[in-house]
């Protein structure tokens, strides 16, 4: 890798803290996109993003098309939930969720149509205001894409009197294995910019900013070359993890996001390269999120790659489509090693956040017996956050909640870094989550 | 298709680095000052060395076995105390204080306060202290590299420095490579540093801890240190950072993960303590050598300077404007 520091001049820009995780990208980052359609049953839990829950507005028996509202809500912090294919209802019932649990989910049986709901037609972005935008982006059922789910419009409605002097576009990737959003962004270079474009008019900005890891050059001399004045390409460094909204806006602008706040208090909004791409998609086509780049890679696949998945398709199809898996699966994820969330079974459909499926053996996920903490001190030096991950393990697993508290416990942001590094194997972000879940749950209480 | 998959919280991926590599690279670390050691000394320093390691691993099991704990020699931190004891150790010492003091160690500094990484002093420094304070005797008495055991016992280049003890001073190539009077693995300077890299390259260290360390006793015995050789003071300095336990201590103790902050400004406080300290005992002690203490004291405050030193969360909105 290259240096940071070269003749004096600062190449990269980055944050304090983190690490260059071992990314696996060379196994899918140069291999084209491949369709991935086709499943006899597509399954649409109604929990695809953060906030209200949603209202079915399809009864079983029902004819649906690619884009026919299939739920919706009146409530703000909800976007629609679309069909991805044509087909009829045939049940709604509590399915296998990727969080675990169990959530209400439409199921439709698929035509092998494909037929688009008449419903849909491109919108003229030139002559509408910033609400009539944001509208568009909410019916679309644009979420963020990157994995947090939280819903696009509301992040694009920030309080009046916080000023946006930034849009980021989030490119970075950081998370192992990952190379959907670096797929997107050499494949559908014009939509991600056209989002880009729609994002600054909404805020009224000459210009947004795109952060992407130096670990892809094509990406970023791509981008460079369209020489386009309103977006400004910024090159990061790799390390993980660098595509945290706090950490990426802290090495684009080097304003800190103040504890406990949020990134429009820095003056920042960031915005996923495929939620960037969604947004374009809403207006040149009309069409919902109804498909997205899916990551499926990890040692015991066959044959990594990314694939273009009608949402709802279920883990097992999509599995197949890259060949099935090969040696003993330890561990199935939703999402990256870092961050992802460990499924149980194959039966889970994919979701708007589905970035990657990754099936890892033994070899990859070490899974050992904890030993010691012997206060190394690389989590502390690695935090992105600068905490102090060993002492905030400690009062957590003892239930020291006041202490947590005082050690800004609720400042992580659950990278994981800590609990990567640990040589006693230890898992300190996992006290951590329990303690921060505790707190926020008798913060509730006292309200 | 249907397999039996594992499910915990992210993340699912681990660094390969261990307890256990990590205490196979200080050992690696410590092989040139040992070679020395024995080179120099003899193969009674292999005896001393063999013997530390021998009994530290079996006090450990021992003591896990009786108290119906996990068998935990395995994770190696044994071998580096027993090793770490052994080189701060005359090589002329009886075997049978190299047993009890391993055993004081192990048992004493490191299990009764819950096993590897719960001690909050350094478990080979704290038994040498021990050994120091029990047997002043056989733990001072040096003997000259290649003279055999047998050989009557002479001044060490600090007690020369000190005043206290007469006898010619080595040149300071002499005390770098270690062909001085001193215990087996703290002589060669040279032999250290060469530890001491392969684990900054690996890093399993950070330089701050050593570097404070030194750089701020050498400072302040240029400054202030009571030079009644006849030589200048820039050669009184570096003898004085050659000679004793100075470097073994400041790379290999004072870095030692378990009793030092984690810190970045507390590891720095925690450096410039431990040369404060070694400078006044080394000038105003009664003791000619000083490392030992001053580690020891700053081990006992590290959880304060830790708490001191906690770094300024990401962000942290700044109080009172």
């Amino acid at each position: 890798m290259k240096n940071i520091i070269h003749g004096g001049v600062i190449l990269f820009k980055t944050f304090r803290g983190g690490l260059h995780v071992p990314d696996h990208k060379a196994e899918t980052n140069a291999k084209p996109v491949r369709e991935c359609e086709g499943a006899p049953v597509h399954i649409f839990p109604l929990q695809q993003h953060i906030g209200a829950a949603l209202d079915v507005k399809v009864n079983v028996g029902d004819y649906v098309k690619v884009g026919t509202v299939l739920a919706d809500s009146d409530s703000f912090l909800t976007v629609p939930l679309h069909s991805s294919i044509s087909g009829t209802v045939t049940d709604i019932k509590p399915h296998l969720h990727t969080s675990g649990a169990e959530v209400t989910s439409i199921f439709v049986e698929n035509d092998y149509k494909y037929e688009i709901s008449e419903d849909i037609a491109p919108k003229h972005v030139d002559s509408m205001t910033p609400a009539e935008i944001i509208k568009v982006i909410r019916d679309a059922g644009i979420v963020g894409m990157g994995g947090a789910g939280f819903p696009t419009h509301a992040k694009l409605s920030p309080p009046k009197e916080k000023k946006v002097t930034h849009v980021i576009i989030n490119g970075a990737e950081c998370e192992p294995y990952l190379t959907s959003d670096h797929r997107r962004l050499l494949e559908d270079t014009a939509e991600v910019v056209l989002g880009m474009h729609i994002c600054a008019k909404i805020f009224g900005l000459s210009k947004t900013h795109i952060g992407i890891e130096a670990n892809k050059p094509d990406a970023i001399k791509h981008l460079k070359s369209l020489n386009d004045p309103k977006i400004e390409v910024v090159e990061l460094k790799t390390k993980y993890p660098q595509g945290s909204e706090k950490q990426l806006i802290k090495a684009v602008t080097r304003k800190s996001v103040p504890s406990g706040g949020l990134p429009v208090d820095a003056g920042a909004i960031v915005i996923n390269v495929d939620t960037a791409f969604e947004i374009a998609e809403a207006f040149t086509l009309g069409l919902p999120v109804y498909r997205r780049i899916i990551t499926v890679a990890g040692d015991c696949i066959k044959d990594p790659c990314n694939l273009r998945v009608r949402l709802g398709t279920p883990f097992e199809f999509v599995i197949e489509q890259a060949g099935g898996f090969v040696g003993e699966v330890k561990k199935l994820i939703n999402g990256g090693p870092m961050m992802g969330v460990a499924q149980y079974s194959t039966k889970v459909p994919t979701i708007k956040t589905t970035s990657a499926i990754l099936a890892l053996s033994k070899t990859a996920t070490v899974y050992e017996e904890d030993t010691p903490c012997i206060r190394c001190g690389k989590c502390v030096k690695k935090c992105p956050m600068h905490l102090m991950p060993l002492h905030l393990s400690r009062y957590a697993s003892n239930g020291d909640l006041e202490m947590c508290e005082k050690y800004h416990i609720l400042d992580c942001i659950e990278c994981g870094l800590c609990s990567y590094l640990c040589p006693g194997r230890q898992s300190p972000l996992q006290n951590i989550r329990m303690a921060k879940q505790k707190i926020l749950e008798n913060r509730r209480k006292q309200k | 298709m249907e397999q039996q998959f594992i499910v915990s919280s992210s993340p699912h991926v681990k660094s390969s680095e261990s307890i256990s590599s990590i205490m196979q690279d200080v050992i690696i670390a410590l092989v040139p000052a040992s070679l020395a050691g024995v080179c120099f000394f003899g193969i009674r320093a292999l005896a001393v060395i063999l013997t530390a390691i021998a009994s530290c691993i079996l006090s450990e099991y021992v003591f896990e076995r009786i108290t119906k704990r996990k068998n935990t020699t395995g994770d190696l931190s044994a071998v580096v105390t027993g090793l770490l004891l052994a080189l701060n150790l005359p090589a002329t010492i009886p075997l049978w204080m190299v047993i009890i003091g391993s055993a004081f160690a192990i048992v004493i500094v490191k299990q009764l306060y819950g096993g590897l990484g719960k001690n909050f002093m350094n478990p080979a420094l704290a038994a040498r202290c021990f050994m120091l304070v029990a047997w002043a005797g056989s733990m001072s008495s040096f003997v000259q590299p290649f003279a055999g055991v047998d050989a009557v016992s002479s001044a060490t280049p600090l007690a020369v420095l000190k005043g206290i003890e007469q006898g010619s001073l080595p040149t300071l190539l002499q005390a770098f490579v270690g062909v001085k009077g001193g215990c087996i693995g703290e002589t060669s300077g040279l032999a250290l540093l060469i530890g001491f890299g392969y684990l900054l390259v690996k890093r399993v260290v950070d330089i701050r801890i050593p570097l404070f360390y030194i750089a701020s006793f050498a400072l302040l015995i240029y400054l202030f240190g009571n030079n009644t050789t006849q030589y200048g003071m820039a050669y009184f300095t570096l003898m004085h950072v050659l000679s004793g336990g100075l470097l073994i201590g400041a790379l290999f103790m004072a870095t030692d993960y378990v009793t030092t902050p984690t810190t970045f400004w507390g590891q720095i406080i925690f450096g410039i303590g431990c040369g404060v300290i070694t400078f006044a005992i080394r000038v105003f002690g009664s003791y000619p050598e000083g490392v030992s203490f001053s580690i020891i004291l700053m081990n006992i405050v590290t959880p304060l300077i830790e708490r001191f030193t906690t770094p300024k969360p990401f962000g942290e909105v700044k109080k009172n404007g």
